[in-house]
């Protein structure tokens, strides 16, 4: 028996798909067919699905659905502000700065920008905010607390070490316990101020405050219009000397206007009125009797 | 006639040229058995500052990106005789090697197997206009020479000027700038039949592809198996191929011979059908796998079983020898070689100081060839693969290649032709404006 014999394939390809192929490894077409259109029938597929209006508004409309389902869930829920460790007034500030609506969703409490609100406060520090799971929204601040009060132009405020504005008092008499200081620049220098304050302990009934002069030095300033002017730099030294002085001699004591220690080798004192006449007759007594 | 198909070339030179700025071209060897088909990809080069008037061809390197070869179809003796089955075989070519190469090509340069070449050596003399010889004495004394009447059917194909002479001092291979009174030219013109060559041309046009040239098999092949002193002191290339055998003399690195024996392996495989009653395809593979020339003691022992035709395989089963097998292969070779020598002895090639022979083409790998042909050429005869082509493949270095890497070669190298040079003007086109503005070039 013979085998079937199948007529030999020929491998030549015909003439179209000859020409296709041509055509394909035509670069600027190949790149037109991968990218080009496929890009092009999005576009279009897109451009008309958008352009039917009720259909646009119906996808917004069921992905809105689909969003508050999920928002609305009560495990999301925040009943609750918790804002622990901080005085009952601070608290108050905070809890309206945060401005949150309770009830509201967890996802849709935006922490950072409740932080950064609360930040913005004068009186806090840094701020941390957590949405717990048991539906309270933890807000942990650190007070800023107020050492000196600065007088300023305007009024009154009352600064922390780092020289911050915490809080505006109407009156000196509110914080009579803080140390006062005033003068253009003064809220820079609050650390070279409280180390003053600290020295000058001895006159600490007497003291009205510091003042800065010209944003560049210290004056001392006591009751019955005493100062002792400081130098810009070494004032704390020149301050102690005073101190000595004073503990020596008892020299605030007397009848003084202003002890001048800008310059620290040269102490100049200032007498009074009746001390400068008592100052005259004492001379004119020695000259008297010397004569 | 003559001017109209020197515009041809003229034109397919451009082409060629359009190609290798591109960097792509392919070449195609259409022969008897196989098509083969290379892409090649040239590496782009500067021009070099000194531009000629003439257009210099950038001499680049190239390499192999692609390489496909079918079966041929509809061709005989080199030959198209059914347009449609050729334009199959191309097509599947050269869509292999543009599938290989990943880049799609569209100047093919052809060879060209058929066409009954024929070899004509022409001369020229001029005298030189200005002394020394210009760019335009050598257009000059190219038209000069007197072509001789090669017949109405047939074209010429290859031009080449292969020895320039200036006072009788001869074999000059450039003569410009160089001082003499008298230009000679001795011109290789090569013609082949016109309609087997339209055909070609037709063939190529319908598979969309622009022709860049045409160059005769034989003489690609020289190109490609000579090596480079064999080309320099003479040799003979005979490229035994499926359908015609081609031959080809080079000397001082030019064609100086081409010539085209109408017989080859297919009719090797016709005898071995017909003597040993087999089918074509059966008698193809006893030729390839039991082949030979010279028959030994062992091969009396060497017992080949023959395919039966009934497929009956208790009733007919025959057996022969290798030896039988050799006998009915070796008179058609000698007939073949005989046929050769013929050529050779009518071209003078025995005045050429060397006299190698080279042996290429697919029936080259005949074992014992060598010896034969040594035999019956009477010289030294070597079998000459083509050289080593770079990103060729390994299945595409065999002998059977050697037309296409030579035409790799000739692309790389092409050597001046005749219709290189710009023709002086009373034998060009009338033209007024190009005349106008050549009289102005030539006269400031």
């Amino acid at each position: 028996m013979l085998p079937v014999k199948t007529p030999r394939r020929d491998p030549a390809p015909s003439r179209l798909r000859y020409r296709l192929t041509r055509l394909w490894l035509r670069p600027g077409f190949r790149r037109l067919a991968n990218f080009g259109l496929p890009m092009l029938a999005g576009l279009l597929a897109a451009w008309t699905l958008m352009a039917e209006y009720d259909l646009r508004g119906r996808a917004m409309l069921a992905f809105e659905r689909v969003r508050e389902a999920i928002v609305d869930q009560p495990q999301f829920v925040i009943t609750r502000i918790d804002i622990p460790d901080v005085s009952p007034d601070l608290a108050e500030q905070i809890r309206v700065a945060a401005f949150v609506d309770l009830p509201a969703s967890s996802l849709e409490v935006d922490v950072v920008s409740v932080r950064a609100r609360i930040e913005a406060l004068d009186a806090v520090e840094r701020a941390r905010v957590r949405a717990l799971a048991s539906g309270v929204l933890e807000i942990r601040a650190i007070e800023r607390v107020p050492v000196v009060v600065w007088r300023s132009g305007p009024g009154l405020q009352l600064l922390d070490p780092a020289g911050v504005r915490v809080a505006e008092v109407d009156s000196r008499l509110r914080r009579p316990d803080l140390p006062l200081i005033a003068g253009e620049g003064a809220a820079g220098q609050v650390p070279e101020a409280l180390e003053l304050f600290a020295l000058a302990r001895p006159l600490h009934d007497r003291i009205r405050g510091l003042v800065r002069m010209g944003e560049r030095r210290w004056d001392l300033v006591l009751d019955r219009d005493q100062v002792i002017r400081l130098p810009e730099t070494g004032a704390a030294a020149a301050l102690a000397h005073v101190m000595d002085l004073q503990a020596a001699e008892d020299l605030m004591d007397r009848d003084l206007t202003v002890v001048d220690m800008r310059d620290p080798r040269r102490p100049i004192l200032r007498l009074g009125e009746n001390a400068v006449a008592e100052l005259v007759r004492v001379r004119a007594m020695v000259a008297g009797e010397d004569a | 006639m003559r001017r109209q198909l020197y515009e041809v070339q003229r034109a397919m030179r451009s082409r060629r040229e359009t190609a290798l700025r591109r960097g792509v071209i392919a070449v195609l060897d259409i022969g008897t058995t196989k098509v083969a088909c290379l892409v090649l990809q040239f590496v782009p080069e500067e021009v070099g500052e000194g531009v000629e008037t003439r257009p210099v061809l950038r001499q680049g390197a190239f390499r192999v990106i692609g390489a496909a070869n079918t079966r041929s179809r509809g061709i005989a003796l080199g030959e198209i005789t059914a347009m449609d089955e050729c334009e199959r075989a191309i097509r599947t070519a050269i869509q292999g090697a543009q599938k290989m190469a990943n880049l799609r090509v569209d100047h093919v340069i052809v060879s060209f197997s058929g066409g009954r070449p024929r070899s004509y050596g022409v001369a020229g003399e001029i005298e030189v206009e200005n002394g020394a010889v210009a760019e335009r004495d050598i257009g000059h004394v190219l038209a000069a020479c007197d072509i001789p009447e090669y017949g109405h059917g047939r074209d010429a194909i290859h031009a080449l000027p292969v020895n320039f002479a200036l006072d009788h001092r001869s074999g000059l291979t450039d003569p410009r700038g160089q001082i003499g009174r008298s230009l000679a030219v001795d011109l290789h013109l090569v013609t082949v039949a016109a309609t087997p060559l339209r055909n070609i041309l037709q063939c190529i046009r319908r598979c969309d592809l622009e022709l860049a040239g045409v160059v005769v098999a034989p003489y690609a092949s020289g190109l490609a198996s000579l090596v480079e002193d064999e080309q320099e002191l003479g040799a003979a290339c005979v490229d035994i191929g499926g359908g015609a055998t081609g031959l080809s003399i080079f000397v001082r690195r030019q064609m100086i011979y081409a010539d085209c024996v109408r017989m080859g392996g297919s009719h090797v495989t016709s005898d071995i059908c017909q003597g040993l009653q087999v089918s074509m395809a059966d008698a193809e593979r006893l030729k390839t796998m039991h082949g030979g020339l010279v028959a030994t003691g062992v091969d009396d022992r060497e017992m080949i079983e023959l395919p039966s035709i009934l497929g009956d395989w208790d009733h007919d089963r025959r057996q022969i020898s290798r030896t039988e097998l050799i006998g009915v292969m070796r008179p058609r070779v000698e007939e073949i070689l005989e046929e050769v020598r013929a050529r050779l002895d009518a071209s003078g090639f025995e005045y050429l100081p060397s006299q190698r022979i080279v042996l290429t083409g697919g029936s080259a790998q005949i074992p014992g060839l060598e010896m034969v042909a040594s035999h019956i050429l009477g010289r030294q005869c070597r079998v000459g693969k083509p050289l080593r082509v770079q990103g060729l493949p390994q299945s595409a270095t065999g002998t059977a290649f050697a037309t296409a890497v030579g035409l790799a070669m000739h692309v790389s190298h092409p050597q001046d032709e005749c219709w290189d040079f710009e023709m002086p003007a009373d034998r060009q086109g009338a033209r007024r404006v190009t005349r106008a503005l050549r009289w102005f070039k030539e006269n400031w």
